[in-house]
């Protein structure tokens, strides 16, 4: 589900992680979430794993999750619990994968020039707002799209592939 | 309309689409690899039961083969208990290679098809005029369960290659030069057409790798019209019959670019981006420890022959690697009968079967920290053959022959 406030702790990153970064190679083998989740980031932060909480934020420059088509990288990154992934762009099948799997990724252009690890951030996704711990507006979310923005909502395309396909069988 | 639109609007059964739309197309070509079960298990976890198109589903045992540890077998046995449940239409087994070159051997990649894999370079299949685009497995699910992908319909630029390509340079210097200029986030959600005379010169194996490395840039798709090359190419070989797409005179690109590369020199991209290009001549002489030819990038008749070229007689530096990957069964044939395959494993080369190999890092010729590898294939990130601390140099199949003859970096046109 697509919260209205999404409050975290930031992890901020540079320009063109990629998902190898995210989610080195050596382990796609791997399948079952839990295993996944242990390896996020390792590639760009190997103490990420450990250090992220439930709920905190990424916060990343331009061309996020660039590379490989490996659902992986958006599986371990929700599956450590990431509120949401910000970037100033996003590799576009990373960014397509997150959408489908009801993971938060939202552009922000410049955000990640304005916050420092550790920063506590608010998003609001009803005025589209980031905002620091003191309430001041660090930047505007871009528009989501309506069809992307329903199945954010849905928490991922599965649940509204459910509906369909129930809906068709009984047609 | 642009002839990307124009496929997407057929696959959408619209008579046009804009930039910008969201359309539902139908998929012509499905292709998913072993190394994301997820697709299986997305299927699944929808509800799906019945694969809604199961002719045009291909499944590629490309990453793993063969399998090399005992998780990756079972995801490979689950996948072909699927394929047999199913009644997909194609299993490319460990012995078939890369899917992109398993899908042009085969004549699967057609013009004017939309083309959508689990892989994120089916960029490459708009050397054959088709709407190539990556996805992922929740994606792919989807497919497998209704035939339909929503897609955006994307900015679409125009990338002019003109001039004359110097000997000793080829498309993968000139798709390096590019993607050095304009940067790795460049194309991000685009469609970039290769167009002018110097990409009209180049054969299908170079057109393949340029289209492929567009994903470098974060392109959605790329596309070269088709034309008497394509034609040569697909006569007798094409697994069906096919309709091409045409560009309308007065369709406006996003953005058009030109590069005359008459001045082009042999191009590295250096670690650890594909988008930090330099000339290879400021690198001359590095140590290098593994050259690696291979992947749906550098592995191509083509790219073994001109190594070939280069080491026939001659035997690889002592202390270096040189690990040739065709990139599928057909490509070690040819080379077997030409007698490429000779010359190269009496230069001194590690013949892989065909397949991604330590392309992704996964398997068969991983790197060791510390270590240096000048690599035909795509990626340079950390840690993508191996360890987070080898260095990975991207260079065309000439380059990396070069310096697996000397042990370092050296400017092939020498030996040329």
């Amino acid at each position: 589900m697509l919260e209205q406030i999404i409050r975290g702790k930031v992890f901020p990153f540079g320009k063109n992680i990629d998902t190898d970064q995210i989610y080195p190679g050596r382990f796609v083998e791997l399948t079952d979430t839990a295993d996944v989740a242990r390896h996020a980031m390792e590639g760009a932060d190997p103490e990420f794993a450990r250090l992220f909480s439930h709920g905190d934020i990424i916060v990343a420059a331009s061309n996020f999750g660039c590379g490989s088509s490996r659902e992986h990288a958006a599986i371990t990154l929700k599956s450590v619990g990431a509120g949401a992934v910000i970037a100033d762009s996003f590799g576009r099948i990373f960014y397509r994968n997150a959408v489908n799997i009801g993971l938060p990724v939202l552009v922000c252009k410049g955000l990640r020039d304005r916050v420092n690890k550790g920063d506590i951030i608010s998003v609001r996704m009803d005025t589209g707002r980031v905002l620091n711990a003191g309430g001041e507006t660090l930047g505007l979310l871009e528009p989501v799209s309506d069809y992307l923005l329903n199945i954010l909502r849905a928490g991922g395309i599965k649940p509204l592939l459910r509906k369909q396909l129930a809906s068709e069988k009984f047609a | 309309m642009h002839a990307l639109e124009k496929i997407l609007a057929e696959k959408a059964g619209k008579s046009s689409v804009t930039t910008g739309e969201i359309v539902n197309c139908t998929v012509d070509k499905a292709g998913i690899n072993d190394l994301y079960l997820q697709t299986v298990r997305s299927f699944y976890e929808i509800n799906a039961t019945r694969v809604a198109l199961p002719e045009r589903v291909i499944m590629f045992m490309d990453h793993y083969a063969p399998a090399s540890t005992s998780i990756q077998a079972d995801n490979q046995k689950q996948f072909r208990e699927f394929c047999r449940k199913q009644h997909t239409g194609w299993l490319m087994d460990v012995n078939e290679g890369v899917c992109h070159q398993v899908m042009a051997d085969k004549g699967l990649s057609l013009p004017g098809e939309l083309v959508v894999i689990t892989d994120s370079h089916t960029t490459t299949h708009g050397a054959f005029g088709a709407f190539g685009t990556g996805v992922g497995a929740t994606d792919m699910a989807t497919i497998l369960a209704t035939g339909k992908l929503w897609l955006r319909v994307p900015d679409i630029i125009r990338i002019t290659v003109e001039g004359n390509l110097p000997k000793g340079v080829y498309a993968k210097d000139v798709v390096l030069h590019i993607i050095g200029s304009l940067g790795a986030d460049y194309g991000v959600y685009m469609g970039i057409e290769f167009a002018g005379p110097v990409v009209e010169g180049f054969s299908i194996s170079e057109r393949m790798a340029l289209c492929n490395m567009s994903t470098e840039m974060g392109a959605k798709t790329a596309y070269i019209q088709p034309d008497a090359v394509t034609l040569a190419f697909l006569e007798g070989h094409a697994s069906s019959g096919y309709a091409i797409m045409t560009t309308d005179s007065d369709f406006k690109y996003a953005e058009e670019l030109r590069f005359d590369v008459s001045e082009l020199t042999p191009r590295l991209a250096v670690p650890s981006s594909v988008d930090t290009v330099a000339p290879l001549q400021e690198y001359l002489n590095r140590p290098v420890d593994q050259a690696y030819l291979g992947s749906c990038t550098g592995g191509r008749l083509e790219d073994l022959a001109v190594a070939a070229s280069i080491l026939k007689g001659r035997r690889i530096a002592p202390h270096t690697r040189f690990l040739v990957v065709p990139s599928s069964k057909k490509v070690l044939l040819d080379a077997a009968n030409t007698g490429i395959l000779q010359t190269l494993v009496e230069a001194g080369a590690t013949f892989v079967t065909p397949s991604c190999a330590a392309c992704l890092g996964t398997h068969q010729g991983l790197l060791a920290a510390g270590e240096t590898c000048i690599s035909a294939t795509n990626r340079n990130f950390p840690g993508r053959m191996g360890s987070t601390e080898a260095d990975i140099f991207l260079a065309s199949p000439a380059s990396v022959a070069a310096a697996a003859l000397e042990g370092k970096i050296v400017d092939p046109r020498a030996y040329l």
